[in-house]
């Protein structure tokens, strides 16, 4: 069955589309990231889930039920938010026994469940204090146990890594992961960061001013991009166009080459050329990156740190394996 | 060398702020004097001495606790009034946005802003035009249109600060709108309702220019002093009063000071 189904679904501010004809079906059991810029629309469909917001046009179920009209406190999901939303007032025990006290479960019993959820986040002891005394990778677990106590069957995340420092950001990122699997949940997570959500989802939507350009796995995603903003925002890819594109022999409006396929050198079986100057070139650290003007259109190639860096301003060979280039349905 | 801060005041600055302190606060303190003197005719200075006997005297006056009973009781319906409408306009005013926001805004406002003479006639005309004879309640309508200002000004500044992610978690826990009100929004606002609460209170108790508009033939507190002031028996009984209307409402000014001072502006407090 399917957790979440939007059919066609429209939210509209005004003249604003947020949210602008979308179709999603999110498996049970799934971990599914909505990626895009901000202003795309991924968190209005997050919202629309939690009942924040009721759409303009179109039908939401969650688990088969209709949602529209069904105002947040009726809907079995449950949201960490953005800045966590912490009521300052309570204490972190308190806090994550909120939603047990509003239905009504008793002192000792919710004590003792938000007491386990603390324990599940690895904040055991914490239920004392007060959010202000947390730190912000601490509330974000507390977050994340106040929403799971409530044992919801879609837990939305709100760009919840988005405050967190880089490393703890990547150890987060893990511990969510195996949490999900461990809780057989389905996760629906927002994010900016192409790279949290090719490592953590099961399957991503793109979102572009309010549509969904693409679903798929991540390594689909990354590979087979659909459109040019999928495969610019994706991990930077080179965008080649209709020109380009017949010099190579192949009838496209456009394709996509993936900077790390391509390498210096004559092309073998298999392989297709092209022939570029480079203009610049720079370290990053595994990788060389180099920028080449081939017949005036830019191309970035990412060499790996061990092969030789090309002279700048002598033409090379560029080759690059025949299905690396991954021809696209539309240039825009 | 010469430090960046100057520390200390060159002397006649000092001693300017300190007449000027003098001239704000020696009145006050010689209406307290002069409870304790033994003349009730005219005053004179120096007293020419000194006793406890107009607090039995006041103490035995009914026309005095006629007079706070009435103001206590309009202070504190007026006040009531205030915390209600003046919380619900603030919550109305901060979480959504509708058409003429800002200018429901202003007209709120606009009752402390206006001179209270202009409130007090605008009253009584429309009181006469409607038939409603004067009474306890219309002195309650005429006190509630400033005292909801001070609540309302209090309870803005707080709902602005309050994140409004904070309701939407609540809800999203399983909190309906009263559940919601009652242990998130509650808690968060409520030092702000206290301190505008106490605020609308002490204005309310010391008012005369709006309640001779709305008054029938009672006297509110203050209204009765203006009236004892004229009859020369007795006199030092006002100062009693006085002495006791400074402490009532002093002590919830400085409450409300302490309870806010963490940034918000007591708007309103300069009536």
């Amino acid at each position: 069955m399917n957790a979440i189904l939007f059919e066609n679904v429209s939210r509209h501010f005004g003249n604003v589309r947020a949210v602008d004809g979308v179709d999603l079906a999110v498996a049970e059991g799934e971990f599914f990231a909505m990626l895009g810029p901000s202003g795309s629309g991924k968190t209005t469909c997050l919202r629309l889930v939690a009942g924040f917001e009721q759409p303009t046009a179109g039908h939401i179920e969650i688990f088969g039920e209709t949602a529209e009209g069904l105002p947040p406190y009726r809907r079995n999901v449950n949201t960490v938010f953005q800045d966590y939303a912490l009521f300052p007032h309570l204490s972190i025990l308190d806090n994550v026994a909120y939603g047990l006290m509003v239905k009504g479960v008793g002192r000792i019993e919710r004590r003792r469940a938000a007491e386990e959820a603390l324990a599940m986040v690895a904040l055991p002891g914490y239920g004392a204090r007060k959010p202000g005394q947390l730190s912000g990778g601490q509330r974000q677990r507390v977050a994340l146990a106040r929403a799971l106590v409530n044992r919801p069957r879609v837990l939305l995340l709100d760009e919840p890594l988005g405050a967190l420092d880089l490393k703890l950001r990547e150890q987060m990122q893990e511990e969510l992961k195996s949490l999900q699997k461990a809780l057989g949940l389905t996760f629906i997570f927002v994010t900016h960061d192409q790279g949290e959500a090719l490592a953590m989802a099961d399957r991503v939507a793109v979102f572009h001013e309010g549509k969904v350009r693409q679903v798929g796995t991540p390594e689909d995603i990354y590979r087979r991009p659909k459109t040019r903003f999928v495969a610019d925002f994706v991990g930077s890819s080179n965008v080649l166009s209709r020109v380009q594109c017949q010099r190579l022999g192949v009838d496209a409006p456009a394709a996509s080459l993936r900077p790390e396929s391509i390498v210096i050198g004559r092309p073998t079986d298999g392989q297709l050329g092209l022939t570029g100057i480079p203009i610049a070139t720079s370290f990053l650290g595994p990788v060389n990156r180099v920028t080449l003007d081939c017949g005036g259109e830019r191309i970035v190639a990412l060499l790996a740190g061990g092969a030789p860096i090309p002279a700048m301003g002598e033409s090379v060979t560029l080759a690059f394996g025949r299905h690396d280039l991954h021809v696209m349905e539309d240039a825009g | 060398m010469r430090s960046d801060r100057l520390d200390r005041a060159p002397l006649p600055l000092k001693i300017s702020a300190c007449l000027g302190l003098l001239f704000l606060h020696l009145p006050i303190l010689l209406i307290f004097l002069y409870a304790f003197t033994t003349e009730e005719k005219s005053y004179r200075f120096p007293p020419p001495g000194l006793t406890l006997e107009w607090f039995a005297v006041t103490w035995n006056r009914p026309d005095v606790w006629a007079a706070l009973t009435l103001s206590v009781k309009v202070a504190s319906l007026a006040t009531a009034i205030a915390l209600v409408l003046g919380t619900l306009c603030a919550a109305a005013v901060s979480r959504a946005a509708f058409f003429g926001r800002e200018a429901v805004s202003l007209l709120v406002i606009l009752p402390i802003a206006l001179p209270g003479i202009i409130t007090g006639i605008a009253l009584r005309s429309a009181f006469s035009m409607a038939d409603i004879p004067f009474s306890f309640f219309t002195i309650v309508l005429g006190h509630a249109t400033f005292c909801i200002v001070v609540v309302y000004n209090n309870a803005v500044a707080r709902f602005r600060r309050l994140s409004g992610s904070l309701v939407e978690a609540s809800m999203d826990l399983g909190a309906d709108g009263f559940q919601t009100f009652r242990y998130v929004v509650l808690p968060n606002i409520a030092t702000a309702l206290l301190a505008g609460g106490m605020l609308a209170f002490a204005l309310s108790f010391d008012e005369v220019i709006v309640t001779t508009f709305t008054a029938g033939q009672q006297s509110t507190l203050p209204i009765w002093m203006l009236e004892e002031l004229i009859r020369p028996r007795q006199r030092p009984v006002t100062n009693v009063v006085a002495m006791v209307v400074v402490l009532v409402t002093l002590l919830p000014i400085l409450a409300a000071y302490f309870l806010t001072r963490d940034g918000d502006q007591i708007a309103g407090a300069g009536k």
